[in-house]
């Protein structure tokens, strides 16, 4: 939904990491995105072409998303479940005393530059 | 290319917005402002109950209002009308406000001369939850219309939160509302959160709220 938005401020944060590293061009750039994280790949990879192209030193960069699996616990039977497929009601015991306990990460995780 | 070296990064997207919106909180209590962040879906009755808690409070304390919107300033002239200081802020086309761009706001509000500044959001329960904006408390708007099962539905709004309106009681008769069920909600979302019913419209609850928030306001500003 905010997907421009988080480029610029992936732009932002690559823009100092460029800096700290004495680094003159950025050739891809990785990031770990949960599934659930509510940011949508395709749109992303197409925010990031407009406004990546925008820069100098991000131009032409490749965007990689590693996706990362979302997985739920069950408060009540103490059971792990994967997200995706069953939501908030848990499909061991039918409780929804349920947490996420990860896939909602949204993470640089490296980048490749010269 | 064989001179590319691949550097690690392991930086959470959202983490300079939070340290940025922490920068942000600490200068407001420098500068003696409380910041209320106001949240909800369009058409909870957030610019209604907003009108109506200027009135019960523009006695006590000096009043700033930000109304963030995409595109247009119907709503900041509404609260203009209510005799206190308002500005438009223009996200243009986003679909929230993050730390920097309220800082901006604050600095064109000027709130040297505010103590309760408020930040109407724009109307979204994903976006708003996401980005920390700086401010002092964050509230929400959640209507009857907009059923009970919405902290179930929206649980990183309701866990943010440190208090929850809900909003058009009057109404309740005609809706499938089950108000205990939506405090139950909530609270086993967010365990913290102050929940009070009110009607902006014909003002039931919303002296609570005014007294909750002049509490809130006193301590940050004493």
């Amino acid at each position: 939904m905010h997907e421009l938005g988080v480029v610029f401020r992936i732009i932002d944060d690559l823009t100092e990491v460029g800096k700290e590293n004495e680094i003159e061009k950025i050739h891809s750039v990785t990031l770990q995105l949960g599934e659930v994280s509510g940011v949508v790949p395709h749109l992303l990879t197409d925010a990031w072409k407009w406004a990546s192209d925008r820069t100098e030193l991000m131009k032409d960069s490749e965007l990689i998303i590693e996706t990362l699996p979302a997985v739920t616990f069950c408060e009540n039977c103490k059971s792990e479940y994967e997200t995706v497929a069953h939501g908030k009601i848990c499909p061991n015991c039918g409780s929804e005393h349920t947490y996420l306990l990860r896939g909602n990460e949204f993470m640089i995780k490296e980048i490749a530059a010269t | 290319m064989d001179n590319v070296r691949v550097i690690e990064v392991k930086r959470s997207i959202f983490e300079s917005n939070d340290k940025d919106a922490d920068k942000l909180r600490q200068e407001l209590r420098e500068s003696k402002t409380f910041l209320l962040n106001l949240m909800s879906s369009p058409g909870s009755g957030k610019t209604t109950t907003l009108k109506k808690t200027i009135e019960l409070l523009k006695d006590k304390y000096r009043i700033g209002v930000m109304e963030a919107d995409i595109d247009s300033d119907v709503d900041a002239k509404a609260i203009a009308a209510t005799g206190v200081k308002a500005i438009q802020l223009h996200t243009g086309g986003m679909c929230h406000l993050d730390a920097d761009m309220t800082r901006q706001g604050i600095r064109e509000l000027d709130t040297s001369d505010v103590d309760f500044a408020i930040l109407e959001n724009v109307g979204n329960l994903v976006c708003p939850a996401e980005f920390d904006t700086g401010s002092t408390r964050n509230a929400m708007i959640l209507s009857v219309p907009e059923g009970h099962d919405k902290p179930l539905k929206y649980p990183l709004m309701f866990s943010i939160c440190d208090v929850v309106l809900i909003n058009k009681i009057d109404v309740m008769p005609y809706f499938d509302f089950d108000l205990d069920k939506v405090k139950e909600n909530i609270l086993y979302r967010n365990p913290n959160a102050k929940i009070i019913p009110i009607c902006a419209k014909t003002g039931e609850g919303m002296q609570e709220w005014a007294d909750w928030l002049s509490a809130q306001i006193d301590e940050a500003i004493k």
